[in-house]
């Protein structure tokens, strides 16, 4: 009974594993190799567009949102202690260092990963992919590595977006909504901010977030049973897994990026 | 299947909407058209017995104006006082005269350290590149727990001697 469940934690576990071996090597022929410049930049500019343009409405709206919220509450807090001048500094950290990657990369693994998931499984239920390698082109190459790319140039573009529009809707909440002095929300802003230890390493964080929510799609996608019941529950497994590496990674850049000052 | 045309056209918009959000978070976010480059100026040196919590990239600035940036933070070997390497825009201050005085101040009750010059009155010699403000013309950082330490042992000791 006991060894039996030894075997299942290790049956598992060598699944997982055999698992991350799989994606490491599809995503190795995938990117690995010489560029197709002819082809590739067209084939690259239709996925930034279904990847990276379709999903901009998603990230302005909720940007816009997120900044607003975030200076009515730091608003209702911060004038307890009349120190709502520091509105601009609280929304601007807040959003650069966290919210912007973490949040524009969970939004961005719901829109476009579940979506890659979803036509590369469709893709290889209906024998696209076999028919294609049959014909002699590398699915990997043809399909999975500028979807790959896109993902990985989009998601840091959206989260650059995504921190602006923000920043606004703050302002606009902050300064033309409560009367917080806009001079003030900038300056405070523009004093707490630095460049390259808040704002790169905000855009470092979705780079990396942007390689894991297209890496886990895509192999998810590539992995699914061939149903229509197995693309459904790849689908889900991507937005979860995406999700859980979203914010376990992001504990670790942070404490790497902000923990020791 | 859209429009080749049009997909390229939203795509190069969008990459121009994100160069432009960039550029916004650079210039009004985090302020860099103030920014202070740091390999431009020269270097100058203070020894202090205490820094408190001063931190590398730390400001430096004189009656208020930034001037500066603390870029390196030793301990001098023999006399284990505090080595603080600055960098001093020359910009900003050309001449800084040899016999000015360096103190660590704290911004607000809570804030930042930072480094406070006072300008000397020798107008003949002035600080270059290497030059070493000595530990007699600084001002350590004042630490707020050794304050109130003395304070209340000051206070402890002033109602003691009236009972004896």
């Amino acid at each position: 009974m006991l060894i039996k469940r030894v075997q299942l934690l290790g049956r598992s576990g060598l699944g997982f594993l055999d698992n991350i071996g799989q994606a490491a090597i599809i995503l190795y022929h995938a990117i690995v190799g010489k560029p197709d410049w002819a082809h590739g930049i067209s084939r690259l500019t239709q996925q930034l567009y279904s990847v990276g343009v379709l999903s901009l409405i998603i990230i302005v709206l909720s940007s816009l949102f997120i900044g607003m919220v975030l200076a009515l509450q730091g608003y209702t807090i911060l004038v307890k202690f009349g120190a709502e001048h520091a509105l601009g500094q609280l929304i601007a950290l807040s959003l650069v260092r966290e919210l912007g990657p973490v949040v524009g990369a969970l939004l961005f693994a719901g829109r476009a990963g579940s979506a890659l998931t979803a036509e590369i499984g469709l893709m290889k239920t209906t024998e696209q992919l076999s028919s294609m390698e049959m014909m002699g082109i590398d699915p990997l190459r043809r399909i999975i590595g500028p979807r790959f790319w896109a993902g990985q140039i989009s998601l840091p573009l959206l989260t650059l977006i995504f921190n602006c529009v923000a920043v606004l809707g703050g302002y606009m909440v902050g300064v033309e909504w409560l009367g917080v002095d806009g001079g003030a929300f900038w300056a405070n802003m523009q004093s707490a901010v630095d460049f390259h230890a808040d704002v790169v390493n905000g855009i470092i964080k979705s780079v990396v977030f942007g390689s894991v929510v297209t890496w886990i799609a895509v192999y998810q996608g590539l992995d699914c049973p061939p149903t229509s019941e197995g693309i459904g529950r790849a689908t889900t497994r991507t937005v979860v897994y995406s999700s859980l590496a979203i914010l376990g990674l992001d504990f670790f850049l942070t404490a790497v990026m902000f923990g020791d000052t | 299947m859209m429009k080749m045309r049009t997909v390229e056209i939203t795509v190069g918009a969008f990459m121009i909407a994100s160069i432009l959000s960039l550029l916004m978070l650079a210039l009004q976010v985090s302020g860099l058209n103030t920014f202070y480059k740091e390999d431009r100026g020269y270097k100058v040196k203070a020894e202090f017995t205490n820094i408190g919590s001063l931190k590398v990239r730390a400001k430096v600035s004189l009656g208020g104006v930034l001037i500066g940036r603390v870029v390196r933070i030793d301990l001098e070997p023999k006399t284990f006082n505090a080595k603080v390497w600055m960098i001093i825009d020359p910009l900003r201050v050309d001449k800084l005269p040899i016999d000015s005085r360096a103190s660590i101040l704290t911004a607000g009750l809570l804030g930042d350290n930072y480094i406070s010059i006072t300008p000397g009155f020798n107008d003949t010699e002035f600080l270059k590149e290497g030059d070493t403000i000595p530990i007699d013309s600084t001002d350590s950082a004042v630490i707020l727990e050794q304050l109130v330490s003395k304070f209340l042992a000051g206070q402890t000791n002033g109602n003691a001697k009236p009972a004896h």
